[in-house]
């Protein structure tokens, strides 16, 4: 210490709660973010553990326990091939989970960069990104991705991919709008005056300033990531047999559903108590990482 | 306004600073001429709109642009013309050599970065040293400024302004710079959290020898703190000298304005005098010496040529050739 300390803030011995500890608590003041929570851990854990926790093989046909009603053999009944359905919709939850994430991380990755570059430049950087966006925008985001996978043909990953791009207008738009909000701000002139280079800037100070929007989006995304994808799974462009997709699930037992409706109500329900979910938290986060926004 | 080459730190000569918009060219700054010895701290005292965060922005090239065009002039900074680097060059100059301080501590800092980490990130761009080095260092000069090291995790929202100020000024000096620019850095303060500031800064100023460009339009700062003075008026300086001798001797008519509006603590007034007329407008200045609208001085001769320095005592100039003449200088 030395001749410059007048004067020391007293407040140095406060406890603090980080940021992350502020949000979780406003949080768990939600009762219905708290329940869409505790439904994606369940699926995360069903996805990381399917093969632990799932009764039956996804894959193995019985046709002697055909269109079997839900017995305590098979929890949730059998489908048209004698396959457990329980066990195919804990398998489901895998692939449900990888395409809302992964393609939500693709749509983010290049829209989140599209959006920041051309926010922080401006000019006509940003008037011809945002121009492709919009003509991407102004086709329906199920149609593109379905003219993108029926491209690039059916399989996981170009499904995927495929949700993926269709999605990235979107999140261009909203990290962009969040740069342009932050730009302006004096600490990034501050960052400026101190020589740092426009890419350190946008990663550094730019991004993190405007997280909040971006993970809002990105929750309600995955929502509509997955329902997307058993979209797609449902006209056959997704995931190919035998492997279990809801969507697929669905398409498959749909000739059935006068005689066994079982088949398509269990991976329906699945489906929708997911989205549901999913909507639930993200609400929840956004009135969590928005303290100001009462309604 | 000459001194020996090797003296001067910073030699500003005919700076002309446009902003060119739609509805005209905004004539920020007019052939400005400046000069800054080492280790010297010049005040530029002007009203909103006088050019002063202008001339700021130009020596740090940090304009605007479009709409700033720099449409001439030189910026000689060690010697060195900084209007002919290139961004890359521009780069090690801003915080390595040239640091600057903002006006509002509260929104300079990054509100989701830890104030060492925001001091650390200006030594790692400027020093060749590993993360560990450059917290150290972050944390000796936070230090310095009198901010204790259990506070050094806390974030920006957890300090208050004259700490956040505190913090803002360690980030400006981190790297040893030759030239520190303050644009008003205690505007946003309250008075006596002002004196604290004013005071640390002067105290490292002289710990570290920089040369110092005070921005401000309060008077009694620069009395405090600066060695020179610069008065500007719609981007022109009009009176310029060695604090002592001009705020003994103010004889611009517009400074002269400028002390007699400010309040005497000795003397019983009403009302203060004012000057008559407004700022003019940046896009349309009056022709010859910017000021003759206003002027109680003002000659035919004013309206038609623009006014050069003169020297009325030894290192005090005035742009006025009027006031000069009755000196019998001119």
């Amino acid at each position: 210490m030395n001749e410059n300390v007048e004067m020391v803030a007293t407040t140095g011995g406060r406890k603090t709660r980080s940021q992350l500890g502020e949000v979780l608590f406003r949080l768990r003041k939600s009762p219905l973010a708290m329940f869409g929570l505790a439904v994606v851990l369940i699926l995360i854990f069903c996805a990381l553990f399917a093969d632990v926790i799932a009764p039956h093989s996804y894959s193995k046909q019985n046709l002697s326990h055909m269109f079997e009603a839900p017995s305590r053999q098979y929890l949730l009944g059998t489908d048209e091939f004698g396959r457990d359905i329980l066990s195919r919709l804990i398998y489901g939850a895998r692939v449900s989970l990888q395409v809302g994430f992964i393609a939500v991380g693709i749509a983010l990755f290049v829209g989140g960069l599209l959006g920041a570059v051309s926010g922080y430049y401006g000019g006509w950087i940003d008037n011809g990104i945002m121009r492709v966006m919009d003509v991407l925008l102004s086709i329906p985001q199920t149609l593109l991705a379905i003219a993108i996978v029926a491209a690039l043909g059916p399989g996981l990953m170009n499904l995927m991919i495929a949700v993926g791009i269709s999605a990235v207008p979107n999140y261009a738009r909203i990290v962009r709008s969040s740069v342009l909000s932050i730009r302006g701000m004096e600490f990034i002139e501050a960052a400026r005056a101190v020589g740092s280079p426009d890419i350190r800037i946008i990663l550094k100070h730019i991004l993190p300033n405007s997280m909040a929007p971006i993970i809002v989006q990105s929750t309600l995304g995955v929502a509509s990531a997955i329902l997307n994808a058993a979209g797609l799974s449902f006209i056959g462009l997704g995931i190919q047999p035998p492997y279990p997709e809801w969507g697929a699930m669905l398409s498959g037992g749909r000739q059935y559903i006068r005689d066994y409706p079982h088949l398509t109500l269990y991976p329906g329900l699945a489906i929708m108590i997911t989205i549901l979910a999913l909507n639930f938290l993200g609400d929840g986060l956004r009135d969590a990482l928005d303290p100001k926004l009462k309604r | 306004m000459t001194m020996n080459a090797n003296d001067l730190l910073l030699d500003i000569r005919e700076l002309t600073i446009h902003y060119v918009t739609d509805n005209g060219t905004v004539h920020a700054v007019e052939g400005l001429n400046l000069e800054l010895g080492r280790g010297e701290t010049l005040g530029l005292v002007g009203e909103t709109g006088a050019g002063k965060t202008t001339t700021a922005l130009g020596i740090t090239r940090l304009l605007p642009v479009p709409p700033g065009v720099v449409r001439g002039g030189q910026i000689l900074f060690d010697g060195e013309d900084v209007l002919l680097k290139d961004e890359e060059e521009m780069r090690s100059i801003r915080g390595g050599k040239i640091a600057m301080i903002f006006q509002d501590p509260m929104t300079s800092l990054n509100p989701v970065m830890t104030v060492d980490k925001q001091v650390a990130e200006m030594i790692k761009l400027h020093r060749k040293v590993s993360e560990s080095e450059a917290l150290e260092q972050a944390a000796e000069m936070l230090d310095l400024v009198g901010i204790r090291r259990e506070r050094l995790r806390d974030y920006p929202h957890q300090f208050s302004g004259g700490m956040k100020q505190r913090v803002v000024i360690a980030i400006a000096l981190a790297c040893d710079p030759k030239l520190l620019i303050a644009d008003e850095p205690t505007t946003a303060l309250d008075v006596t959290i002002q004196a604290q500031v004013l005071e640390l800064m002067k105290n490292l100023k002289r710990q570290f020898g920089t040369s110092m460009i005070l921005i401000t339009h309060d008077l009694g700062i620069v009395a405090e703190t600066c060695d020179k003075v610069g008065i500007m008026y719609a981007g022109r300086l009009v009176e310029y000298g060695d604090t002592k001798s001009l705020y003994d001797n103010p004889n611009h008519p517009y400074t002269v304005g400028l002390f007699k509006s400010v309040p005497d603590l000795e003397e019983d007034c009403d009302e203060l005098s004012v000057i008559p007329g407004l700022m003019p407008d940046p896009m349309d200045l009056p022709s010859g010496c910017a000021f003759h609208p206003r002027c109680s001085h003002a000659e035919e001769a004013c309206s038609r040529e623009r006014p050069v320095m003169i020297e009325i005592e030894p290192g005090h100039f005035i742009a006025c050739p009027v006031r000069a003449r009755a000196l019998g200088k001119a």
